[in-house]
């Protein structure tokens, strides 16, 4: 703890450089199947201490990238490295005492055979941690930590709410200290007047645990309150990442921009926001050629279907686009 | 220290008595209960209930009737072409049917479990080779399949049970790969394997205790499957040989007088619908009861 505590903050604790994945759907028996790149070429740094929110539709990859973050998933190419050692020189509960996630769904994400109890002690009882007979003091703790009263103890899910079910997810996610959680949508399956508790619980725990966060979302507004920095997604690959207030203030690449004018507002007199995105989310098995977001690009050019932007440095961050890339602007007129 | 954290959770009860609340509330439930384990107590005490021993032949009492219909007390359901008392054969045949559909039960369930747990968590390439299987198997005929091994080795109590219980166990593989399949994909799944849980230690105790009421349902449907089949079997002289009391084989040797004394397949027939009845009543009960728990 102590050590990790005076850590310098340039530290990565988890970088994936060139990452991609790729399934191979079936097509019927005769036909031959066709891959489906989830992830395509995926840089990404997580530093120590830090929240990097991740946003993008659904279907975009991110929870494909929690998977390989957990090692529950091999990437097809590139590699993860974590705290500086690559993934693939460790065995999953090497990686699991050093990462753990935290579920969209806390009604789908706690056995409904076991107790709380059980539910938290298992990571104990699976890297055999400890005496048996310490595991209460332990869990007694965890609940403490995450606010949930010590009555619920022996407690099943089905008797719990929402907000409590996620606290005892995030009970086990941390009573083995992990130095990295990812949070899988932590948020977006519970009450509204719940989920800013979670949010502050969640960051009361960061701070006080040294924790670093990949925070999966794809609510803008709860990764502008939380977040340091964002990397916005899109069909899998990253389009733009940076500071969490520059890109919200200044976003760059135009997903980016018709995502954040998605953001609904609380001042009724404004309307459901118009957003400058046209026709559907594309078939990802069929992806369009060039730059996988021109068909919907309001700035879209020729060039767009064509080439294929690579990330070009924009201070601070990156973008994914030939609007930006000083190289392709002579070429775009 | 149970009972003491029970009472500080004061407005919910714990879900075993909530279980138990609508478990009692269950009429089918409890009759089916009611009746399976009056007829389990019957074939365990059976001998101290016999009046008479079931095998002993007196040929001069052939054909007496049930006590009611001009019988003698003496032999209360009357006797068989053998003269042999037919309320101690039945009490006697209940250990039987029980005997093969608990037992045939068993063995196709360990099959038939093991198949479809395994088809469903893994998928893929096994889930192919073990759902060939699972076709192989209903393409094979029970009756031929059995009038085969029969004729091979010789008909007995033995050659029946395994013979179902290497048989029945398709039912059993296919609802364990779809509820394996259903909860295979639960976030607490994921969250095991993201923890580093073994493959075993997953499907012993993730997955197995949210299957397990499935599993229930389907062995009693399957207990009263085999016991029928081993009625039909010993019927067509494929089954349990005799002088065994079996209700099937009282049902085949009571046919020759079907017109003149139909109460020796009457007997034997009521007491196999009853047990019948009651097993799946008791497999109706528990489906209905345990259901509510998994919707949460």
């Amino acid at each position: 703890m102590g050590d990790r505590m005076m850590a310098e903050p340039q530290d990565i604790a988890l970088e994936l450089s060139g990452v991609s994945k790729t399934y191979q759907i079936s097509q019927g028996l005769f036909a031959a199947s066709k891959p489906l790149r989830a992830l395509d070429n995926i840089s990404l740094q997580l530093r120590r201490g830090e929240v990097l929110g991740l946003v993008g539709e659904s279907g975009c990859g991110k929870s494909t990238l929690a998977k390989v973050l957990l090692g529950l998933e091999k990437p097809t190419r590139g590699d993860v490295r974590i705290f500086d050692q690559p993934f693939g020189s460790h065995d999953r509960k090497w990686i699991a005492r050093r990462i753990q996630p935290i579920f969209q769904d806390p009604y789908s994400s706690l056995n409904p055979r076991k107790s709380v109890r059980e539910i938290i002690t298992l990571p104990l009882r699976v890297h055999s941690v400890g005496k048996t007979s310490g595991w209460n003091d332990g869990v007694s703790r965890m609940l403490d930590l995450v606010g949930l009263p010590q009555r619920l103890i022996d407690a099943n899910p089905s008797q719990m709410s929402g907000g409590q079910r996620q606290r005892v997810a995030i009970a086990r996610a941390l009573i083995m200290r992990p130095e990295v959680v990812i949070c899988d949508e932590p948020t977006s399956a519970l009450d509204v007047s719940v989920q800013s508790q979670i949010l502050n619980l969640l960051m009361d725990l960061r701070d006080e645990l040294g924790l670093t966060y990949l925070f999966i979302s794809h609510n803008l507004a709860v990764v502008e309150h939380i977040a340091s920095r964002v990397a916005v997604m899109y069909l899998g690959r990253v389009v733009e990442q940076g500071p969490a207030a520059r890109i919200f203030e200044t976003p760059k690449h135009p997903y980016a921009v018709a995502l954040l004018d998605s953001i609904l507002t609380p001042d009724p007199s404004m309307d459901v926001p118009d957003v400058d995105l046209d026709g559907n989310f594309p078939n990802p098995v069929d992806p369009p050629s060039g730059c996988t977001f021109h068909p919907r690009c309001a700035s879209a050019t020729s060039l767009c279907s064509r080439l294929r932007p690579e990330p070009v440095q924009q201070a601070p961050g990156f973008v994914t686009c030939h609007l930006h890339d000083p190289n392709q602007q002579k070429d775009m007129a | 220290m149970v009972s003491s954290s029970r009472s500080e959770i004061n407005h919910t009860s714990t879900p075993g008595q909530q279980l138990r609340r609508r478990a009692l509330r269950h009429w089918g439930l409890m009759i089916g209960s009611a009746l399976l384990g009056l007829i389990v107590l019957i074939a365990l005490f059976a001998p101290f209930i016999a009046p008479h021993d079931p095998y002993a032949q007196d040929l001069t009492l052939r054909y007496l009737r049930v006590a009611f219909m001009g019988g003698t007390w003496e032999h209360p359901l009357g006797t068989d072409h053998l003269g042999r008392d037919y309320l101690s054969r039945l009490l006697y045949g209940a250990r039987i049917s029980l005997t093969i559909g608990l037992v045939a039960a068993l063995i196709s369930g360990t099959i038939g479990t093991i198949l479809g747990v395994t088809a469903g968590y893994f998928g893929g390439r096994v889930d192919t080779v073990v759902m060939f299987i699972i076709t192989v198997r209903l393409s094979m005929p029970v009756v031929l399949v059995a009038l085969a091994v029969v004729a091979l080795f010789g008909g007995s109590l033995t050659v029946v049970v395994l013979v179902l219980g290497f048989l029945l166990w398709d039912q059993f593989a296919v609802v364990m790969r779809t509820s394996t399949q259903q909860i295979r994909s639960q976030d607490y799944v994921t969250s095991a394997r993201a923890l580093g849980c073994s493959t075993t230690r997953i499907i012993m105790t993730e997955i197995m205790p949210n299957v397990f009421n499935n599993m229930i349902v389907v062995i009693t449907l399957e207990m009263a499957h085999a016991i029928i089949l081993e009625a039909a079997l010993s019927f067509l002289g494929l089954g349990v040989q005799p002088p065994l009391p079996s209700w099937g084989l009282m049902i085949a040797e009571g046919k020759d007088m079907l017109f003149f004394e139909p109460f020796l397949i009457t007997i034997p027939g009521l007491a196999l619908f009853i047990l019948i009845f009651a097993i799946n009543m008791l497999g109706d009960g528990v489906r209905d009861v345990t259901a509510p728990e998994n919707r949460n």
